[in-house]
């Protein structure tokens, strides 16, 4: 034998499944949402996108360097989180600002807590969330694809006010809103791609869309075509099954994943229905992400054969 | 669906296809044979042999050093040239009795003689598979009497035969299940003899529909013995999760024996070494070993005598095909990797599989994600990610207080891990540190 011999600890096999790959799926998972919305608001839109995403890839690789670490642009996280955040904007924002948003994203809310694994908030999220407070105007400001207005009405604030709302053109994303938060059916689309994948499991998204529905039937109308309405407009759909679902920000443990979305689902319809905005997700997961730690806690499982069918031999 | 198993698990690539057609070859040692001590849980053997006696098969050349513990029985004749260390699949030196094979075969008196079980009484059985060296084959190598002297043999309502073969690469059951059905059968009825309240059941993962088929043929006119199909996944043939999923629903945890939960569990070749044993006066002398792997000419399923080099199971196999980077006596999720094929076949060696790329050495260790894939496949229901929390800070107190004891050292979390994270290494050291931790409050 010439080659010497690799010696390690049992498993001596691994799945395939890589952090890369399960990046890529994500990112993959939003394309439909990207090409509707560039569709519907243009060229520009495209440019926001791609202006977070290398925002996003530049902060970590230029961070990095700076302070000797490995570079690790390449796991695809940044690129994800650029994405996210780039969907999250509205399309006719000037486009420093999320560039300014992709930086805060990496650097503050992901780096500087460790990198990848480390951060307890939705770095995207939390870029958003300072945009939006720091910049209300600008990132309120979004355009009716329809008629190309500027008109600053989403179908939810619209709703809020006890206006009417077109359900199909809701579900299909002819609406104002965010870059990838309009059409429900590409975001399911991504949805399933993810699902199908096992990127994602239901818990999250499913509990969440659910405990919200119910809490929009008994505190806000008790009509079928409302509730539907509320749960495609306003970025749920794509917060909870793109941003919900971030694994660093959620609860790892299963039962743990079902309270989570419960606790989403109740904070999205009472910031919604009780609160100034008619929004409310971004906030909501942001909030959820911080009570991570303690769901954990009380969620853990039960060791096998610590519990449940006890068996005395008879 | 609706077939038996348990919650968790992994399908790893099987890899089963390149032994599961090849019949058991018998191959004969050419050299020295070597007999490690200790190759079971317990105490180690104590040698009753020394340098320049004559030996022959089937003679006792170490007794058992205590009550968990087995003897060793020589598988040749010939002389002994020595006790003294030698490197053995865990990696450690460990001493052992060292008989040059004369190559005659010369047997004890009374060797191989046919013996009628039913005229046996329990305790006569249980001598029986005392003195013939009997220990877990699957692995875990623990002595087989103790095994069959539970407090209460009443208690007992279940015995099950460990067919689930769910170690990828392994063929050796499946061969035994194949070409011995009869001994297995035997030898079931033997242990059934010991517990007259339980019904034997042999348990086999789906995977081997040929298995399940024979085995179902043979013992439709047995009233005390059905064979169990089993969901085939990764560790299915693991103690707690196969009494799990034959009995409906009990649950073990690491403190408890499988006697706790009205069952004894014993793997395919460790039930025909019983047969072997009781009625035919043939102590633990061979063991059947898969050899495999890609790196490996022509994988195979061998009858060796123990003690045999793992040197020559490579050679009868062919040799290699093309240069190995590892080299793993067992299989790929729970066995150990050689640097070495200078080490003698034990009681527990399984397998050589032999692999021309190491994965693990191609999988770098990224940061966690936390995806949770790890508490998705844990069978022992722990949670991998905050155990390894506890690991990297060497928190013995918080290990525990999180199950840590509970892990079974499977390995799927490892396996199925993005972020390729040491889990199981982590693990199996944070065991140990508590175990001995325990040992010096005691």
């Amino acid at each position: 034998m010439n080659k010497l011999l690799n010696v390690s600890s049992s498993p001596h096999v691994r799945s395939g499944v890589t952090t890369k790959n399960i990046m890529y799926d994500v990112a993959i998972a939003m394309i439909p949402a990207t090409v509707w919305g560039v569709m519907q608001f243009g060229l520009y839109s495209l440019l926001v996108v791609a202006a977070t995403v290398l925002s996003c890839v530049l902060s970590e690789y230029v961070f990095e360097v700076l302070m000797k670490k490995p570079v690790t642009i390449s796991d695809g996280s940044a690129l994800v989180t650029g994405m996210i955040l780039g969907l999250n904007m509205p399309p006719s924002i000037p486009i420093w600002m999320p560039v300014l948003g992709g930086v805060f994203s990496i650097i503050v809310v992901k780096q500087l807590y460790g990198g990848l694994g480390q951060n307890f908030m939705n770095p995207a999220l939390a870029g958003r969330c300072f945009l939006l407070i720091s910049f209300a105007g600008s990132m309120n400001s979004f355009i009716d694809p329809m008629t190309n207005a500027v008109s600053g009405a989403t179908p939810l604030a619209v709703l809020k006010d006890g206006g009417s709302y077109d359900l199909a053109a809701m579900f299909l994303g002819k609406i104002p809103g965010t870059i990838g938060e309009i059409s429900t059916l590409a975001l399911l689309i991504g949805a399933a791609y993810l699902l199908a994948k096992k990127v994602i499991s239901i818990r999250i998204p499913g509990t969440y869309i659910l405990t919200f529905a119910v809490f929009a039937f008994i505190f806000g109308r008790q009509d079928l075509g409302y509730v539907l309405a509320e749960i495609c407009g306003g970025g749920l759909i794509f917060g909870a099954f793109f941003m919900a679902t971030d694994y660093v920000t959620s609860p790892i443990t299963p039962k743990g994943q079902i309270m989570f979305g419960i606790c989403l689902g109740i904070l999205t319809g009472l910031f919604r229905l009780f609160g100034g905005s008619s929004e409310g997700v971004s906030y909501a997961i942001i909030f959820c992400n911080i009570l991570v730690p303690l769901i954990e806690k009380v969620t853990l499982p039960t060791a096998f054969g610590k519990g449940g069918k006890k068996h005395g031999g008879k | 669906m609706g077939l038996s198993t348990f919650i968790g698990g992994v399908h790893p690539y099987e890899g089963k296809e390149l032994s599961a057609d090849k019949p058991i070859q018998v191959i004969q040692p050419k050299g020295e044979l070597v007999f490690p001590v200790s190759q079971h849980i317990g105490a180690p053997a104590k040698p009753v042999v020394a340098k320049g006696d004559a030996v022959l098969v089937g003679q006792k050349i170490a007794e058992a050093g205590g009550f968990v513990s087995s003897p060793v029985i020589c598988s040749v004749s010939g002389t002994v040239k020595g006790i003294e260390p030698r490197l053995t699949a865990g990696g450690a030196m460990v001493s052992s009795i060292i008989v040059e094979n004369d190559g005659e075969y010369r047997t004890v008196p009374g060797f191989g003689e046919k013996r009628d079980h039913t005229a046996l009484s329990k305790q006569e059985i249980r001598d029986i598979v005392r003195e013939a060296g009997i220990v877990g084959l699957g692995g875990a190598g623990f002595p087989t009497s103790v095994k069959l002297t539970p407090k209460d043999d009443d208690a007992i309502d279940y015995v099950i035969v460990n067919g689930a073969e769910c170690e990828p690469y392994l063929t050796s059951d499946y061969r035994v299940m194949m070409e011995q059905p009869e001994r297995l059968i035997g030898g079931l009825k033997v242990m059934l003899q010991l517990f007259d309240k339980a019904k034997g059941v042999i348990a086999v993962e789906e995977n081997k529909p040929e298995a399940i088929k024979k085995l179902s043929e043979l013992v439709k006119d047995e009233p005390r013995i059905t064979v169990c199909p089993l969901k085939t996944k990764y560790p299915q043939g693991g103690e707690r999760f196969l009494i799990y999923a034959v009995t409906g629903g009990r649950q073990i945890n690491s403190s408890m024996l499988p006697a706790d939960a009205g069952c004894i569990v014993d793997n395919v070749d460790t039930v025909v070494s019983i047969y072997n044993a009781v009625c035919e006066s043939t102590p633990l002398i061979r063991r059947i070993i898969t050899v495999t792997g890609d790196a490996v000419k022509e994988p195979q399923n061998f009858e060796v005598r123990l003690g045999t080099s793992y040197e020559e199971l490579l050679e009868a196999a062919g040799g290699f095909k093309e240069e190995p980077e590892k080299m793993l006596s067992g299989g790929p999720m729970m066995g150990q990797a050689l640097f070495s094929l200078h080490i003698p076949v034990m009681k527990t060696s399984s397998a050589l599989t032999c692999f021309v790329k190491d994965p693990v050495a191609a999988s770098p260790e990224t940061a966690c994600i936390r995806c949770g894939r790890c508490v998705e496949v844990c069978p022992g229901h722990v949670v991998p990610q905050m155990m390894m929390a506890a690991a990297e800070r060497h928190d013995l107190a918080l290990f525990e207080k999180l199950n840590g004891m509970e892990c079974c050292e499977c390995g799927c979390c490892t396996y199925i891990c993005p972020a390729h994270r040491p889990l199981t290494q982590a693990f199996k050291e944070m065991r140990k540190a508590v175990m001995a931790e325990r040992k010096k409050k005691a």
